[in-house]
Order: structure tokens, then sequence, then C-alpha cells
């Protein structure tokens, strides 16, 4: 395997009165796409913004590409959200969200130059709205907009990608665009972790994949968890909205979640 | 009047400038707020002999970091906090104001400007402020933008969204500070969101917006000291009137352009 990317150890994240993230240890190589699925409120996001530096471990450590996150250069982690909660009436347009990803990469007295043009309208191609360019971001569907944030985020020419759920709300042919960027993104050498809830056709998006429930209960190949039997028991209860236990047993765990129906 | 209207232009186009960034960050109530608190330092300036934008611009700085750390914590809703400081340093600065024997004259000068009694110290200090705000709009603009639009994916990309935050608001404070003088704490929010509110109708990206803005504020400000002159009228209530004005030709406009758009 090639280097290690991200490393966690012990990894605690609480919230005021939440422990999201219970002692999560992973490992991520570099030109690795690795999926992370667990049900509702298993921390997912959690782990993904605490490794942007969005949220402070209470203990544990982390390292990314070398380094804690928030210690690393303008522009190396690009990170696209859940649910984009941008004020979409924002006087911009398509071509000036994408151009924002370059902002981290200039410094106050570079100009946004003909390169920077020229890797926003990459961007835009490789997500294939470059026909959009000039459009007010008001007038979008949900997987444009999709688009137009992760165009953003390739702009940003990053050494680590963040996707926290892309897929959800999208067209076919966006999660196809998606899948196929994540892929390329990942054989160029880049790490790629992404959150998802759909757990259809994990091996074709993933070369390996994390099942987290507030700590990870299976990190390996997708075979490989599916195998592991954790994976059935997510299935089960993602679409149940429920958590899960940790002993993997599924008549105790519906018993000590009397709320999910057998 | 020469020098009102110097003022005045400069106080047009920087209130409008940042009322951009008012507009779309939400932040109008902070403004409010701000202007308000303010009156408690240029009561405590005036009675001490001190200087009025030096008593003003400590207190309005000083209120907008802590408005900032208030709104970062997220401890207490942001609008109790401005709510309850905005109303207590203002009651301070009229208790300190009552204690003296003749106030009323000088309290309605505070509350409402008066644009033609600025001092030519005043002009200097009024052009210096604005160089310095306007000199960080330009250097800061792309983070400043970013952070506006995105503050979370901004964070995570290495651009801090919480010094920016603060830097807006230290900003904004100077810029209230300068805009007392010509159009009083009760009007000032008015020059920070109206003429921005004006360009946001018209325009659909950032930069025009805040060039428009600044085109309006800056019609306002010396359009209404000129009027104000001949209707015999508040300097500070005629800038306000006429950038009201001017929002609603706006939104007629942008109601006018899209009938006409449709129809063709």
């Amino acid at each position: 395997m090639p280097g290690e990317a991200v490393v966690a150890r012990d990894l605690v994240v609480r919230y005021e009165d939440f422990t999201a993230l219970v002692g999560a240890t992973l490992t991520v190589h570099y030109g690795e796409s690795l999926g992370i699925v667990g049900p509702n409120g298993s921390g997912k996001s959690t782990l993904l913004k605490t490794i942007a530096g969005l949220l402070l471990p209470s203990s544990g450590s982390l390292s990314v590409l070398g380094s804690p996150p928030r210690k690393l250069p303008p522009g190396t982690i690009a990170y696209v959200p859940q649910v984009e909660a941008v004020d979409w009436s924002f006087p911009a347009t398509v071509w000036d969200v994408v151009a924002m990803g370059r902002f981290a990469r200039l410094r106050f007295w570079q100009r946004f130059g003909a390169r920077d043009r020229q890797v926003v309208h990459r961007a835009l191609e490789l997500v294939d709205i470059a026909r959009l360019a000039n459009r007010h971001i008001a007038h979008l569907s949900g997987g444009q907009q999709q688009r137009v944030f992760v165009a953003r985020a390739i702009a940003q020419e990053p050494r680590l990608l963040l996707l926290d759920e892309p897929t959800t709300g999208v067209d076919a042919a966006t999660e196809e665009a998606l899948r196929r960027i994540v892929r390329e993104l990942a054989a160029g050498g880049m790490p790629v972790l992404m959150a998802t809830h759909d757990l259809d056709r994990v091996d074709e998006w993933f070369d390996r994949l994390l099942v987290l429930d507030r700590r990870v209960l299976a990190l390996g190949t997708p075979r490989e968890v599916v195998e592991s039997g954790v994976y059935a028991a997510i299935r089960e209860h993602t679409h149940t909205h429920g958590h899960l236990r940790h002993d993997h047993e599924p008549h105790t765990a519906h018993a000590a979640h009397p709320e999910i129906k057998a | 009047m020469e020098r009102a209207f110097v003022a005045a232009l400069a106080v047009g186009l920087l209130c409008s400038t940042m009322g951009t960034y008012v507009i779309l960050r939400k932040l109008s109530f902070i403004g409010d707020g701000i202007a308000h608190a303010s009156f408690a330092g240029i009561v405590i300036a005036y009675l001490r002999g001190a200087n009025f934008y030096l008593g003003a611009g400590v207190v309005a700085v000083v209120t907008a970091v802590g408005i900032g750390f208030v709104h970062r914590r997220g401890r207490i809703s942001l609008d109790t906090t401005i709510g309850v400081l905005f109303t207590g340093m203002f009651a301070l600065g009229v208790y300190l104001m009552s204690q003296q024997r003749s106030y009323a004259v000088d309290l309605q000068s505070f509350l409402f400007g008066d644009i033609l009694a600025v001092q030519p110290q005043d002009l200097w200090l009024i052009l210096a402020l604005s160089v310095a705000v306007a000199a960080a709009v330009i250097v800061l603009f792309r983070g400043l933008l970013y952070t506006t639009f995105d503050p979370v994916v901004a964070q995570a990309s290495g651009i801090g969204s919480a010094t920016y935050e603060y830097t807006l608001l230290v900003m904004l404070a100077l810029t209230i500070v300068v805009a007392l003088q010509a159009v009083g704490i009760v009007l000032v929010a008015a020059l920070l969101v109206t003429p921005a509110a004006a360009a946001y109708q018209l325009t659909s990206r950032f930069a025009p917006m805040m060039a428009l803005a600044a085109v309006f504020g800056a019609l306002s400000t010396v359009g209404g000291l000129y009027l104000s002159y001949y209707v015999r009228a508040s300097s500070g209530a005629t800038i306000v009137l006429l950038a009201t004005l001017l929002f609603f030709a706006a939104i007629a406009a942008k109601y006018v352009r899209r009938v006409t758009v449709r129809v063709s």
C-alpha cells in the first residue's frame, strides 16, 4: 500500500452533551477511495468534519497528510458538506462559486489569473456543467447544485477530498458523474473519503469501506465487509433509521430498540 | 458647505459598500446595535471633553467584537444579546446625558446627525477611516466574499472564517462611527441597509452589486444633503428618505424588467 494520508487513533469527538465518536481508529492511504457507511447519527459527518479541521477531537490523535488538519497550508483539504445550507439567492453565477475554489490558493496580492480561469473551466467541464457557467445559482436543480459544489472542490486542486453524502437527492446522471470523478481522482493518487447512505453498488465506488456507528465496526474491502456480516446488519438498520447494537445480534438489537418493529 | 458634501460623499460610498456585506450576511440588526451602543461612548467622550470619534469608536469596536464573540459561542441567541446590549448601552448614554443640565439640543444632533456641523479635523478623520476601510475591502475581497457565501467550506479549505468575521465587524464598527455625524444613531442602519438592498434587486453578481450599492449610497447622501437645503429639512432624515425612495424605484425597475422580459 502507498503512504498513509489520514491516520486516526482512538478519536473521540464530543458535542456539548453528546459524544458523536467514541474512539475511532482508521487509516486512509493515498490513491484510495474510502466509503463511510452507517446508520443516521453514526458519526459519518462528524468524522469528515473532524478530518476537515472544522471540529476538534476531545481526545485521540489525528494526522492528515502528516499534520493536524488546522496546521495544513490553505487549499489542502476540499470539503463538500451534506446539505449545502447556503443562501441560493446570493448574487453569484455558477462560475463565481466554482472560482471560489481558487481563493484558498491565492495570496492577497495575487491576481485571479489565466491559469486560475483554466482550472475553473476544467472543473466545470469535468462535472459537465460548463454550459451553465453564466447561470445564476438560484436557477439550478438539486443535481446541478451538487455538481457546482463538487466542481468548486476540484477547482481548489486539493490533496484530500471529503464528500458528505453527495448522492442524496441527485439524479442518476449526476450520481454516475460523481462516481466517475471519485474513481478518477483516487486513480490519480488523491485520497477520497465519502460518506454515503446508499449501500448499493459500493464496490463500484470504493476501494475500501468503513462501517461506522460512533466507533469503527468494520474496515476493509467492500467484499470483506459484506462477508463479515456487519454490513447486513447496517443494511437492515439504515433503512429503519435505528442505531446498531455493537454485538450485531439482530434479536437483542430489536429488543433494545422497541421503536424498531421487526 | 463644501466640507459637508465631501463628508456626505465619503459616508455614502463607505456605508453602502459595507452594506453589501450587511445585507448578504444579515447583519442589519448588528449594525443598529453597534450604532446605539456607541451612544454611551459619545456621551462619555462629550462629558470628559474627549474626541467624539474616539469615544464612539472605542465603544463601537468593543461592542462589535463582543457581539462576534457571542455569535461564535452561540450559547445565547444573537438577537437577544444585541437587544440586551444595545438598549443597555443606549440607556447608559441617556442616563449620563440626563444628569447634565442642558442636554436636549445636543441629544437631538447625536440621534439624527448634523452633517453641516462637520469640522475640518472631523473631515480628515472621516476620510482617513474611509480609506482604511476601503483598503481592507480591496485587500480582503476574496476571503470576505467566500466566508460570506459559505463560511464552513471556506474554513475547511483553510480560509479562517472567524478571523474574517471579526475583521468585518471591526470594519463595520468604524463605518458606523464615520456615519454617525452624517445621519445620526437612529438612521445609520438605514444607510447601511437601504442602498445595498436596492442594488441587490437589480444585480445578480457580487461585485456589480457592491458597485451599484456605492452609486446608490453616494446619490442618497449627496443628493439628500442638497435637497435638505432646499426643503429646509433635517439632512439626516432627507438622506434616508431619498435612499428609501431609490429602494422602491429599484423594486419597480426590477418588476418592469421582469414584465418586459416575459412579453418579449
